[in-house]
């Protein structure tokens, strides 16, 4: 399976040869002799040697159709050209905030192979003529933040950091920012806000970064994937990394199975991959138990009954047409032990608690939004309240600054939409479908050898 | 109020953003002090505001938005648990509910012994290792069954 090594080998591997244990006694391919040792900044290398003008990078990126990573599935070799040429100073930034509920790709890649998010940041620099960078890292994975700090180290001292790169009168600098445990720094210019030493609070769009970024100054900012599959790109080749995937959906992509599966995890697969392959590389169900739902792309995904989902192949187009997003990549597999109320009401929650505060719709809302599915899941759900919910989410979504609004509106309206059964009987009998020792069992809490399966 | 070892790692923290931006720093700054005094008082607050030329309620506004700086005291251990979606379905909520048991307290309190406090976190971008929990902000611990909970807490003298 070639195809799994992609971005880095040590990523899927883990599945193959025995869960999280082979993956942690294996974590030892990090530091940059390793990279080398496997072909990492020869993409660098092969770019600055053969005075690839930052035009023809940026070309070569669009042909591999790299669709970022992050969320909104933008192009990133596109994203890259709406970067003011003449701008004397302009940054690159990269996006680890990973936050979104089953989402855990970023934290893999920082651990297994932080030098190639180094690599493709400098890239991404040469490309754009940013003269410097900042990684911003998620407040929960400090360890990792730590790691980034010694790669970024490593990689100064080896001169693909700092003035006049490889000899090739280039110079970027790049260091490491850390978060410190708030979801909405996710969104890119809460994240900009936040580097600047702000609360997170998402600015008003347009001016886009690429114009108004950090400091003011015109700014690309990616996800941490996508950075990481630039120079895998310049190894084969942008159209070699497009034919991976399929037209319109370049490239592999990780995806970060979690939930109700054996083995959950980060797999490597091409674009394209049918989901029940996906499911059946997490393990497949755990208990053998019945799929009954799954949020495709992240938390913000509207969820997808069983039998929807298993028609549908892992990308973009296919997961979009059965009225769900790729989002980030992040899989949850849910079982038939799963009460859909209790779950949307723990996603509402979130939202609640992340909003920003700064849009009277989005603040007011997710409360109200948790309110009212927090009293159906307590057995106090009232007649009207599914078309109370259905009112709020039309009441926010699109009248926000950011997308947290819509990401927060999406669930509700997907759950109640595809579950309604379940919320009417909640309502009605004032307690749930799905018997409480069942639920219970689900979570394996008590009964599982973690990590083993 | 800061030690100069905290002041010297703030330093450090100033040099990687432009000279005319010193205030990138504040989060790490803050992140320091907490580690020095055990939690962020507004008197700390100010003092890293004064230390990076910001004015403090700028300062308190940072501290107060992100949900890792501690505006009161905690205990000597504080154990902040994932419970979102992905990890529930693997045993979050019922790890926090064991830890509630064990502790005999419930989230946003602290035994009376002072070495726990328990929180309820949002996702930390690990939810394949469910359940998750993270210690004193820094430490992640992963796949968290009883067993492993027993041991954790064992080790938190
Ligand atoms: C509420 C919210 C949270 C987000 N969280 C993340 C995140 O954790 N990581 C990320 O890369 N993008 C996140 N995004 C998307 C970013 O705003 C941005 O689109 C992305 O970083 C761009 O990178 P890409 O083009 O490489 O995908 C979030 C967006 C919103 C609205
Ligand atoms: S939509 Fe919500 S999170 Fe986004 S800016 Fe408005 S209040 Fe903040
Ligand atoms: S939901 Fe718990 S770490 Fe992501």
């Amino acid at each position: 399976m070639a195809l799994l090594e992609a971005i880095n080998p040590l990523l899927s591997a883990g599945w193959q040869k025995g869960g999280h244990e082979w993956r942690l006694e294996n974590d030892t391919g990090w530091r940059l002799k390793d990279y080398e040792a496997r072909g990492g900044y020869q993409s660098l290398k092969k770019i600055l040697a053969g005075k690839m003008s930052p035009d023809d990078v940026i070309n070569e990126v669009k042909k591999s159709v790299l669709r970022g990573r992050g969320g909104a599935g933008f192009p990133t070799g596109l994203k890259w050209s709406f970067m003011p040429k003449a701008a004397p100073e302009k940054y690159i930034v990269c996006n680890t905030d990973e936050g979104e509920p089953g989402t855990f790709k970023d934290r893999d890649i920082q651990r297994f192979d932080p030098h190639a998010i180094i690599e493709g940041m400098i890239i991404a620099a040469y490309a754009v003529g940013a003269g410097r960078g900042y990684n911003y890292i998620h407040g929960e994975i400090y360890e990792l933040y730590q790691r980034f700090e010694q790669a970024l180290d490593e990689a100064r001292a080896a001169g693909y950091l700092g003035q006049n790169i490889l000899g090739a009168g280039f110079d970027f600098e790049l260091f490491a920012h850390h978060g410190w445990g708030a979801y909405i720094c996710g969104e890119e210019s809460a994240l900009l806000e936040s580097i600047e030493g702000k609360k997170g609070q998402p600015r008003f769009k347009p001016p886009f970064p690429a114009n108004v970024g950090l400091y003011g100054k015109p700014t690309t900012i990616n996800n941490t994937e996508s950075f990481a599959s630039i120079p895998f790109i310049f190894r084969i080749g942008g159209e070699s990394f497009l034919d991976l995937g399929k037209p319109n959906n370049g490239g592999t992509k990780l995806y970060s199975v979690s939930g109700h599966v054996n083995r959950p995890g980060n797999f490597e697969v091409p674009m394209g991959t049918p989901f029940a392959r996906l499911l059946e590389m997490a393990g497949g169900m755990r208990g053998g138990r019945k799929l009954k739902a799954v949020i495709p792309g992240g938390s913000s995904a509207p969820v997808l009954p069983a039998d929807v989902m298993m028609d549908c192949t892992m990308d973009y187009d296919s997961i979009a047409k059965a009225g769900s997003m790729l989002g980030s990549g992040a899989v949850i597999v849910m079982d038939e032990t799963t009460c859909m109320v209790k779950a949307l009401e723990r996603l509402s929650y979130f939202y609640y608690e992340e909003s920003c505060g700064q849009c009277t719709p989005c603040r007011e809302g997710t409360g109200w939004m948790y309110k009212v599915i927090h009293r159906i899941e307590h057995g106090e759900g009232r007649p009207e309240d599914l078309a109370l919910l259905d009112r709020l989410t039309i009441n926010i979504m699109g009248r926000t600054i950011c997308a947290l609004g819509d990401a927060a509106s999406m669930p509700v309206q997907s759950f109640v939409k595809h579950f309604r059964n379940e919320f009417e009987y909640h309502i009605e009998n004032k307690k749930c479908l799905v018997p409480p020792d069942v639920q219970r069992a689900g979570s394996s809490f008590f009964t599982r050898n973690m990590g083993q399966a | 109020m800061l030690s100069e070892a905290t002041l010297g790692k703030i330093d450090r923290e100033v040099a990687k953003y432009p000279a005319a931006q010193k205030q990138s720093a504040v989060m790490a700054a803050l992140a320091f002090a907490q580690d020095e005094l055990g939690w962020l008082s507004k008197d700390a607050i100010a003092a890293v505001a004064g230390y990076l030329d910001m004015p403090a309620i700028a300062a308190y506004e940072v501290a107060s938005f992100y949900n890792m700086y501690d505006l009161a005291p905690v205990g000597k251990y504080k154990l902040t648990v994932c419970t979102n979606l992905p990890c529930a379905l693997s045993g979050g909520v019922h790890a926090a509910e064991y830890l509630k048991n064990k502790l005999g307290i419930d989230f946003n309190e602290t035994t009376a012994d002072g070495r726990f406090t328990l929180k309820e976190g949002e996702c930390m971008g690990a939810c394949g290792d469910a359940p998750v929990m993270l210690v004193n902000n820094k430490r992640m611990h992963c796949f968290m069954t009883p067993d492993e909970i027993d041991k954790l807490l064992g080790e938190c003298k």
